[in-house]
């Protein structure tokens, strides 16, 4: 009797397992079927690539003739290579300005736009309409602001009896323009993420420190701050690796990477040596230096975000 | 005594209160005051940030020549709104649009499909490798397109798709967002489950669940989706160059170099095609403002 019993639970447990990995199987097929196209791009489009220009950094290859196996040939040339040097400067030079001035100055603006004032999604709408300009309508538009003689920029120098300047066309000002162009371009998405943390940070705990002695400064610096420091940090990483791209978009169209390579940027560098010298080997190594200076950037950024990046519910990266 | 105590309290209640609405006007006051330096600062940054865009739209504007003087005119005089349409007859800005619309509506299409149906599966199904297979995903946001340009451009040669709108079609409508994918995967894991399961004992598969029920309910999320895809390709530059060499494949950003490059359009009239390329990207802001700030809020917070 209890053996049957235990037979016909057994039976029965075995056919629910059974059913159960047929729905499962039906399951996995299904859901490789889903990403399948995703998978075939992924492949294909990004992991094969990336892999490939690895291999490519290897060769000398103008790809019109078969390439030629070099190994570290590429690499050991970067590095006697004066250009490298001046592309690795003017990156590190825009990019490491630029991105923390952006974030600095959009936080701000969403520090004033979290007020609860009247006329607030005005002043959101014209801070973030700027980022919404094509970058290449922007490069132009900038173009024609520091143009030396017709421009807006001295237009507005000499009105108050400054000296009108050559911007772009300075050896020492051609930076801090383009720099200016991506604090005027670059600030709209970053503010709309901080002022989104901003009102996600609950008014309790204001109402806490308030009732606890907190000034509005003690309350910035240690309510603030800690509970928006992983927005900070996302922005960080995400934006410097962006202002990577943007900033050969408008270098490119604005500089073309002088006055004598002043602005020559690393993107806009792999760029020239692949696509108007054909050196394809020199170029994807070029660009397989760029991908772990950022991958070491990041994981060292992750490393100091331990320090200052306090995430709710206790975890930590 | 007791009087003269009884006296004490009340002017000593008195006080009090005098003391609080003293308190309460002196917080009125530097709350007002607060308010008038805000938007002090508000209004001049506005000034300050609106200036650029101004210039070009009061550029636009002006008769050719007129543009070149300095100090320049800060009120176009006469105000030409021919330019706009003079634009379309000195270069071809339509042809450059139609190429740019093309890309843009094609990519965003199937790459909206593929990427929903991989975030559905990702949210939903099990199966083997799913975990790994997501964190690759989110780990290919952080490469940066110039790593996988030259492999890519070497294989479009090889199979002859340079100049041709493909490569800026193909590699997008497969797996161009991996963004997408994840914005699309965290959405579907609001949708309640209960549904699927009720579809499922009706006997439909994941692909017609996904068409009949998830994407139906998807609406919001679908749209922030093709408003990034259709900016990203409105705006591309740098894959464009490399792809499209012959001049009729143009896109409008393209185009927008050629014709100060080649064609010396003057500045009136690059401006004029400058806002023309900006309208329908605020078009689509005004249009979608809520989808268009959640979809950058869902950027930068979620991630």
């Amino acid at each position: 009797m209890s053996i049957t019993n235990a037979a016909k639970l057994g039976g029965k447990v075995g056919g629910v397992a059974h059913r159960r990995s047929r729905f499962q199987r039906r399951q996995e097929l299904e859901g490789l079927l889903c990403i399948l196209p995703w998978l075939i791009g992924f492949i294909c489009f990004k992991f094969g690539p990336m892999v490939a220009s690895l291999l490519i950094g290897m060769t000398q290859w103008d790809a019109l003739r078969p390439p030629r196996w070099i190994g570290m040939e590429n690499f050991q040339t970067m590095i006697t290579d004066p250009r490298w040097y001046d592309a690795l400067y003017n990156t590190a030079y825009l990019s490491l300005l630029s991105v923390p001035a952006q974030l600095v100055v959009a936080f701000l603006f969403a520090l004033m736009l979290n007020e609860k004032l009247r006329a607030m999604p005005l002043f959101r709408t014209i801070f973030y309409l700027p980022s919404q300009t094509p970058l290449v309508a922007a490069a132009f538009l900038w173009n024609w602001i520091y143009h030396p003689d017709f421009g807006l920029a001295n237009a507005l120098l000499s009105a108050i009896g400054l000296p009108t300047q050559n911007w772009l066309f300075d050896l020492q000002l051609a930076k801090p323009s383009l720099i200016l162009i991506t604090l005027w371009s670059g600030i709209g998405v970053p503010m709309i993420i901080f002022l989104a943390g901003l009102q996600g940070v609950p008014q309790s705990l204001y109402d806490a420190a308030s009732i606890d002695g907190a000034g509005s400064l003690a309350r910035f610096r240690h309510i603030t701050l800690p509970m928006l420091s992983p927005v900070i940090f996302f922005n960080l990483i995400i934006g410097i690796i962006a202002s990577f791209q943007g900033f050969f978009t408008i270098v490119f169209l604005t500089t073309g990477g002088g006055p004598v390579y002043a602005t020559l940027i690393y993107v806009l560098y792999i760029y020239l040596r692949a696509f108007q010298d054909f050196k394809m080997g020199y170029a994807a190594a070029l660009a397989w230096v760029l991908f772990l200076i950022i991958m070491a950037m990041t994981a060292i950024q992750f490393v100091l975000a331990r320090r200052w990046v306090y995430y709710e519910g206790g975890e930590r990266t | 005594m007791s009087r003269e105590l009884a006296q004490d309290t009340t002017s000593d209640a008195a006080s009090v209160a005098s003391r609080r609405t003293v308190v309460q006007r002196d917080a009125q006051l530097q709350a007002r005051a607060k308010a008038f330096i805000l938007y002090g600062i508000l209004i001049l940054m506005s000034i300050v940030y609106l200036m650029p865009l101004y210039w070009m739209i009061s550029t636009s504007l002006k008769q050719t020549g007129s543009e070149m003087v300095f100090p320049p005119q800060w009120i176009p005089n006469p105000v030409v709104w021919s330019n706009y349409i003079d634009v379309f007859v000195q270069v071809p800005v339509m042809l450059y649009i139609r190429n740019s619309a093309t890309i843009a509506l094609i990519a965003t299409v199937f790459g909206a499909l593929t990427a929903s149906l991989a975030g559905y599966g990702f949210a939903r199904l099990k199966f083997p490798g799913r975990n790994f297979l997501f964190a690759c995903c989110i780990a290919s946001l952080m490469l940066p397109e110039i790593v996988t340009l030259i492999p890519e451009f070497i294989l479009f040669r090889r199979i002859g798709w340079v100049n041709s709108f493909l490569p800026l079609i193909v590699p997008w409508s497969l797996a161009g967002s991996s963004f997408a994918v994840f914005l699309f995967r965290q959405y579907c894991l609001t949708i309640p489950l209960e549904l699927d399961e009720a579809a499922r004992v009706d006997g439909a598969g994941a692909i017609r669940i996904w068409w009949m029920i998830i994407l139906p309910l998807s609406k919001a999320v679908l749209a922030t989706m093709a408003i990034l895809s259709f900016t990203h390709h409105w705006n591309e530059f740098l894959r464009p160059l490399i792809y499209l060499g012959r001049p009729e494949l143009r896109t409008l950003a393209l185009g927008l170099r050629a014709f100060r490059g080649e064609y010396q359009l003057a500045w009136n009239y690059m401006m004029a095609v400058a806002l023309i390329m900006l309208l329908p990207i605020l078009v689509l802001f005004f249009l979608a403002q809520r989808q268009f700030v959640q979809g950058i809020v869902m950027t930068g917070i979620k991630g």
